[in-house]
């Protein structure tokens, strides 16, 4: 069996499951949607002030959200054994990390499928502007391939709810902040605004290398 | 393969500096069955799990059709079968799915047809279908039985297989080791029952306090010997 197809299949497994127990999309766009919606209550958002609230209101979903999905994606296997039955099986553990991160890209993908045009809506921002969808994709590479490493440490602990914000949070900074800047710049265009969207490719591709290369020290005992 | 499945030697392994092995040393040769008994903490599962390739050695080595655990794990656990004492299945996929998944994972050739002829063995059959969840405890523990003899192991390892068996399901458990056994393939199985080690096994082991404290071939062996043996060690 090839790498590939090992992540296809425990990403297929991953999807089917999720699908059945509807246990973590549900929850993180129900959550998305209500940050939002807040957000545009609470604030008053005239034009010249809208681009200050409007990108935090939708990063602050996405991060929150994510986070709801990122605790499940190896703890609910955990819990039940499920992880070392995997572990068990000859499989690239790789593979495993690869799996969970597109899992969990899916997983948030659908949030912001969802949570993007009332985002738009509620903010009035033109969705297909500039380069939100890029922005949006790359900030979430980024909190997602963090988030699944982590969320392997975070699986082997009793407080894992705790303990996962507290280890994510301060490693995505640079990512969230790139992120609601560079989406802020897209509203309201300033001059000599550093590349965003190149700082958060760099968080990405570094994050991404270090976490495939750990996962296996992770999560074997 | 000329030597045994199982070769353990000199195995270590401390949580902190709590040790719960203090130097194992065992083999299991193709066809033979060992049966490990212990009370509770006395490191069957431990052992079991380093053996499966799960938790890592602490100092000796483990090698498993010739594979060191410490150069060769992922190698080693293409030939080992494992059952623990709880399924562990996913509920979500059915009985099934959970085989045609486990299958991709060891790369199991025509595995549906696999799973199938093993589903008819073990009378799940007609519950292919339906999802773990809906599987009652012994049923459950038949399928996770189902899921290690799948991509045809050599080595099963057993930690209290019996468990949430009725008397049919054990039966069905000691047939399935016997054709394994007669197929070639070797079993280390940990268990509480003492009737049971004696009756499926060529040899015992008794685990205590982390050293492996008395090992003997079966046959012939009286229950009431090594229940005398087996309180002494409890004291």
């Amino acid at each position: 069996m090839t790498f590939l197809e090992q992540v296809l299949a425990i990403l297929w497994k991953d999807i089917r499951c999720e699908l059945r127990s509807k246990q973590t999309w549900m929850g993180m766009a129900l959550f998305a949607l209500l940050v939002l919606v807040i957000f545009n209550f609470a604030f008053d958002l005239r034009v010249d002030n809208k681009a200050a609230i409007a990108p935090g209101a939708l990063w602050v979903a996405v991060v929150f959200a994510s986070l709801l999905g990122l605790g499940r994606t190896i703890a609910a296997e955990s819990e039940k054994g499920l992880m070392d039955r995997l572990l068990l099986c000859p499989v690239d553990r790789k593979a495993i990390y690869l799996a969970k991160l597109l899992g969990n890209l899916l997983f948030i993908g659908v949030v912001e499928l969802v949570a993007l045009p009332v985002f738009a809506a509620l903010f009035n921002v033109p969705l297909f502007a500039g380069s939100l969808l890029p922005i949006v994709l790359l900030g979430t590479l980024g909190i997602a391939s963090v988030g699944t490493l982590f969320s392997a440490i975070a699986s082997a602990t009793q407080a894992r709810e705790l303990l996962l914000p507290l280890l994510i949070f301060p490693l995505i900074v640079p990512v969230v902040i790139g992120a609601v800047r560079a989406t802020g710049a897209l509203m309201v265009p300033a001059a000599n605004e550093p590349p965003w969207l190149g700082l958060i490719t760099a968080f990405d591709v570094i994050f991404l290398s270090i976490s495939m290369l750990t996962f296996e020290f992770v999560i074997e005992e | 393969m000329n030597h045994p499945y199982l070769e353990v030697t000199g195995l270590k392994k401390s949580y902190g500096f709590k040790p719960i092995l203090r130097g194992i040393d065992l083999s299991v040769e193709p066809g033979q069955c060992m049966a490990l008994l212990g009370a509770n903490g006395a490191g069957k599962t431990t052992l079991l799990r380093i053996l499966a390739a799960l938790t890592s050695p602490g100092t000796g080595t483990v090698r498993i059709g010739g594979f060191d655990l410490a150069h060769d794990a992922q190698q080693a656990r293409r030939l080992v079968g494992f059952v623990a004492h709880q399924p562990y299945l996913y509920d979500e996929l059915t009985a099934l799915e959970n085989l045609l998944f486990f299958g991709r994972m060891y790369s199991v050739r025509r595995c549906k047809e696999r799973a199938s002829v093993l589903l008819e063995r073990v009378g799940l059959v007609k519950r292919a279908g339906e999802r773990t969840s809906a599987l009652s405890r012994g049923q459950a523990q038949r399928l996770a039985l189902t899921r290690a003899l799948l991509h045809e192991p050599l080595l099963l390892l057993l930690d209290e297989p019996d468990t949430g068996l009725d008397e049919e399901g054990i039966a069905l458990l000691e047939t399935l080791l016997q054709e394994h056994r007669q197929a070639g393939g070797a079993v280390l199985l940990t268990t509480h029952h003492l009737e049971r080690a004696l009756q499926w096994s060529e040899r015992i082991g008794l685990l205590s306090g982390g050293r492996l404290t008395y090992q003997s071939e079966t046959g012939g062996l009286e229950a009431g010997s090594v229940r005398e043996v087996y309180q002494e060690a409890l004291r």
